[in-house]
């Protein structure tokens, strides 16, 4: 039984099918792009260890095809299989080993890259300076105590916990929460519009407003807006609402017995131990065109524990490399006085670079292993 | 006789492409001396040949207008059209530039149904109403639109792109513009002066005021519409592209002590001689106008002159004209193959140096147009084309001079041909040398990422080719089975190659070039990776055209590793190689055309039925490969095989008598 299980997971054939079947898979994947949109077609497809199907109209999820991690992770366990069993040492395997072992650091560096990597993103206005970058997917929502301006503590609680709708409590926080509605994705109104309903109950910002929950969203460049109904409550006075969402930017205050509270629906916050100051904002455009040539934002890093403070110019294809991130220049204000500022956390963003110079190296070993002598053989006659 | 046809044939097809470089003498108007001068647009320097080639390839998708002069028809060069154009519109709008297939189009603009081709007179009635129509349009996503709506932008944009054309060195209603200049530069200085009086609440002379507000407002349409930049930069020291259009030049007039720039008086006497009919002042005021840029901006001049050769050279033209000659040759190298021995020889060589010429020829032009544009060669998908082919054409040269058989001079003649044709259709699109996007703009990762992976293309390309080559000579002729030196038993063929039959030959071939393609395309598609990794933070991230090249790199590996454990022998190989051709053209083009992700060019509904096509050839070519050996005109020995357990794997280039 083992002997057979040693034999297909090392068999050149199991490879191949693998191999095909990852081809099949980029395909498939590829075109259903245009249908999903770029993210929920990459977690569908390349993100997951098999392809679901759900029949029209049915909660059913039926595996049809193996997904990324499946087909990787097998391809990676048939890759060290068969090398630990056939591997002999000789002169004329080094290319081979140099490309596989460069594959297997680009596939596990894939994984870690997948699981460690956190992306958000760092919007700046020309003056303005931040010490925190912001998620571009994930929400929460934010319950800060501003009786002391000087000392302000602030509380978040991840969308996802909202989302489940049952109480909620903190330690920092002398009440409950619970979000008595809440959509993922939504849409407000100023006034009734088919399909909406009214905001009840609450005080603030939300009184009058209508709202209505909405599919969720695919595509690349959009993304969901959730907005909670959330009830506070405790032993001191009688609950209160508020209409917390991310369409709404500005907190709104609340009191809860002699304390001051903002409340708001905020991306997730990442802070740093450093600020980041934007100068200036370029967009340089060809002459007598609107096609960019490029872009730059000129900030001020400051960082107060180590004293360290300088500018910094971030353009395209050059980002800033600081305490572990990467600050990229990725996108701008339609009046060219904001900045958008990609922030990338990977830990294993150096594994294909090595893997592409170990790979790259094999290819051409074996290349000119075989180019060369077949050459000679030509040339001489 | 046959011992000389090669050096024959060869010095005829290279003195015929060294005569299309010859230029041209103009009587007349030497509009070729206007076509050289240099205008900002696009965002580059080029001259205004490159300015009327480019816009009336977007409007008509032809770079001449045929036109019926005194019963006799001829064809406008571009040069001539813009000319017309620019000077005398109102001649100009007589032309049937505009082509309309769209019946509904057709009914919406009360046009005949008749004809293909249309005049802006025959358009103008409707011209408003393009407009809304367009309005609501540009709101639809471009994949989303309906064939009518295509077309309808596409006439938009194309009579955008005329009206400004018209409006880019004259105002409308013109007809001495010199002399209007001069008026112009006469008023200036009492219109100034009463317009500062009258802002100051003093007593002004209201006819000079008028006189310059009649000027002023005739030019700021001018101003806000003219496309190409003509006005050299008043301050070539502060920026040499500062440049102006006619009307901003002509506004900038008013600012200045010194009067106009020298260029929109130039200009403006150009037109005034042109629209009287007066050549000899044309060409003097084209020539005075060269002097004058000499001075200070001898560099654009430069520019413009070496694009303007460029343009009128059409090397890639005569380098397709050349492969196509080849090919035949080549093809009839082959089926003479071991039958008419020296005739075969004779065809083989003469098709090898005319395929040489054309590399040769290729080469310039890939280079001239690098140096043109300070690029590495591939910088869209035009250049891809171009490059691609004369990859190509020099792997199939090399394989060419190892096997001496001509399939090598097929190969070159064949993708060479095909890229070129590619190229040439893409160049409808517009301007070919386009600046680069803002994160493209980096000679390092286009010398090194999109240069490899485009390597790694030609080279899936050339092995799908052979495979092909295979498929077909061994159904349908009995030339696999035959040895090397078959061809000519004289030749002094290498004395270990001679020993092998031509399809054991093919197979390594295609075996060596998929190496080369792995190589390529792997190293290029990482490098691809890292450029992300540097720009965008990732490295990588599932956009179509990244998956496009991880497909050509696992395609490969399949094939390698099905080849290395035995799983397919000869016609596997050949049958995968076909399936590569597929996976490189979907990476190719396929991918631009789901109009999603980082390199989407937009939706391109032509070159999507073109991509069907080829699909459809190359699976037939793989069902003639799953044929039964036995109806294989090159195996006839063979007895029927036992079915083969991998499918594919069947076939068995078992060595066949070479003179059955």
């Amino acid at each position: 039984m083992l002997d057979r299980l040693i034999k297909i997971f090392t068999s050149l054939r199991l490879t191949i099918v693998l191999l095909s079947l990852g081809m099949i898979l980029v395909f498939w994947g590829t075109l259903a792009q245009v249908t999903l949109g770029l993210y929920k077609a990459q977690n569908d497809f390349f993100r997951s260890f098999f392809v679901f199907w759900s029949p029209e109209g049915s909660d059913w999820q039926i595996p049809i095809f193996p997904g990324g991690y499946l087909i990787g992770g097998l391809l990676l366990i048939n890759l060290l299989a068969a090398h630990t069993r056939y591997y002999r040492p000789s002169k004329k395997k080094i290319g081979i080993v140099f490309i596989h072992f460069g594959v297997v650091l680009l596939l596990v560096g894939q994984l870690l890259t997948d699981f460690l990597s956190v992306e958000s993103t760092l919007h700046l206005r020309e003056g303005e300076t931040k010490n925190y970058s912001e998620a571009s997917r994930s929400f929460e929502l934010a319950v800060v105590d501003v009786t002391d301006r000087d000392l302000e503590k602030q509380v978040a609680i991840s969308h996802r916990r909202l989302s489940k709708q049952d109480e909620i409590k903190h330690p920092e926080l002398p009440f409950t929460l619970k979000a008595t509605t809440f959509f993922a994705n939504s849409e407000l109104k100023q006034r009734e519009e088919p399909g909406f309903q009214p905001v009840k109950g609450v005080k603030g910002i939300g009184e009058g407003v209508w709202m209505r929950e909405l599919p969720h969203e695919t595509m690349m460049d959009r993304r969901d807006v959730p907005t909670a109904v959330v009830e506070i409550s405790g032993p001191e006075g009688s609950p209160q609402s508020y209409l917390a969402s991310a369409h709404i930017a500005r907190p709104q205050s609340f009191q809860y017995g002699d304390r001051t509270y903002e409340i708001s629906m905020r991306p997730v916050r990442y802070y740093k131990p450093f600020s980041m100051h934007l100068l200036e904002f370029t967009h340089d455009r060809y002459p007598g065109t609107q096609i960019p040539k490029n872009f730059s934002s000129r900030v001020i890093l400051n960082r107060p524990e180590t004293g360290e403070k300088r500018e910094v110019l971030i353009y395209m294809n050059n980002p800033l490399r600081y305490w572990g991130e990467t600050y990229y220049q990725s996108s701008f204000d339609t009046d060219d006085q904001g900045s958008y500022l990609q922030v990338v956390r990977n830990p294993s963003w150096l594994t294909p670079y090595f893997s592409c110079v170990l790979v790259s190296i094999g290819l051409t070993i074996q290349f000119l292993m075989h180019l060369v002598p077949f050459l000679k053989r030509r040339l001489a006659t | 006789m046959k011992k000389w046809l090669p050096w024959i044939l060869t010095v005829v097809m290279a003195g015929w492409a060294l005569s299309t470089l010859r230029p041209s003498k103009q009587t007349g108007f030497k509009t070729d001396e206007f076509a050289k001068l240099p205008v900002l647009m696009n965002g580059r320097f080029q001259p205004f040949d490159s300015v009327a080639r480019n816009s009336l390839l977007q409007i008509r998708a032809r770079q001449t207008v045929p036109v019926e002069e005194n019963g006799r028809s001829r064809k406008l060069p571009a040069r001539d059209w813009l000319v017309e154009v620019l000077m005398k519109p109102e001649q100009a709008d007589d032309r049937k530039i505009f082509r309309i297939d769209n019946v509904e189009l057709i009914s919406l603009l009360k046009l005949t149904e008749e004809q293909k081709y249309y005049t802006f007179t025959e358009i103008r009635p409707q011209y408003d109403e393009i407009g809304r129509q367009a309005e609501r349009i540009q709101k639809i996503e471009a994949a989303n639109r309906t064939p009518f709506e295509r077309e309808l932008m596409k006439l938009y944009s194309a009579t955008a792109l005329y009206q400004r054309l018209k409006l880019s060195l004259k105002p409308p209603n013109t007809d001495d513009f010199a002399a209007e200049v001069s008026a112009y530069e006469t008023s200036i200085a009492p219109g100034v002066a009463a317009v500062r009086a009258r802002e100051a609440g003093k007593e002004f002379d209201k006819a000079a005021f008028d006189r310059l507000l009649r000027f002023m407002s005739g030019y700021d349409s001018v101003a806000r519409f003219a496309l190409p930049l003509t006005i050299p930069s008043p301050h070539p020291e502060e920026g040499r592209e500062k440049w102006l259009n006619m009307g901003q030049g002509l506004l900038d007039g008013l600012h200045h002590q010194h009067g106009l720039p020298p260029a929109a008086t130039y200009y403006a006497t150009m037109v005034s001689a042109y629209r009287q009919n007066d050549p000899a002042s044309f060409n003097r005021a084209v020539e005075e106008y060269r002097g004058w840029l000499a001075k200070d901006f001898a560099p654009e001049l430069r520019k413009a002159n070496h694009e303007f050769f460029f343009n009128h050279a059409q090397v890639f033209l005569d380098a397709m004209v050349l492969y196509v000659f080849a090919l035949i040759l080549a093809l009839g190298s082959l089926l003479t193959f071991g039958m008419f021995a020296n005739l075969s020889e004779a065809l083989r060589r003469s098709a090898y140096w005319i395929i040489v010429v054309g590399c040769i020829i290729h080469t310039i032009g890939l280079v001239y147009r690098m140096v043109l544009e300070g690029r590495p060669p591939v910088t869209n998908l035009y250049s891809s084309a171009i490059f691609i082919g004369w990859a190509a054409v020099i792997l199939g040269l090399f394989l060419e001079r190892i096997y001496r058989i001509g399939i090598g001079s097929v190969v070159a003649a064949c993708v060479g041909f095909i890229t070129l044709i590619i190229a040439h259709n893409l160049a409808v699109g517009g301007d070919t040398m386009e600046m680069m996007r803002a994160v493209l703009d980096t000679n390092f990762w286009l010398a090194t990422h999109v240069v490899t992976i485009t390597l790694g293309y030609s080279a899936m390309f050339v092995a799908g080719l052979l495979a092909i080559l295979f498929i077909v000579l061994g159904v349908f002729t009995p030339m696999l089975s035959k040895k090397l030196t078959a061809g000519d038993p004289a030749k002094a063929a290498p004395a270990e190659a001679g020993k092998s039959e031509v399809g054991v030959v093919l197979t390594k071939m295609v075996y060596g070039i998929i190496c080369f393609a792995t190589l390529f395309s792997f190293v290029g598609t990482v490098l691809g990776g890292i450029w992300a990794d540097q720009s965008w933070g990732r490295f990588w991230g599932w956009d179509p055209k990244e998956n496009g090249a991880l497909m050509i790199v696992i395609w490969c590996a399949v094939i390698l590793h099905a080849r290395w454990g035995k799983i397919i022998k000869e016609r596997g190989l050949m049958v995968l190689a076909i399936i590569g051709n597929m996976v490189t053209a979907f990476s190719w083009f396929g991918v631009n055309m789901l109009g999603i992700g980082l390199h989407s060019y937009g939706f391109m509904d032509a070159a999507f039925k073109w991509l069907m096509i080829f699909n459809a050839t190359q699976v037939c070519f793989i069902i003639l490969g799953f044929l039964p050996l036995r109806v294989w005109k090159s195996y006839p020995g063979i007895a029927p095989a036992s079915p083969s357990p991998s499918g594919p794997a069947g076939g068995k280039a078992a060595p066949a008598p070479a003179g059955a």
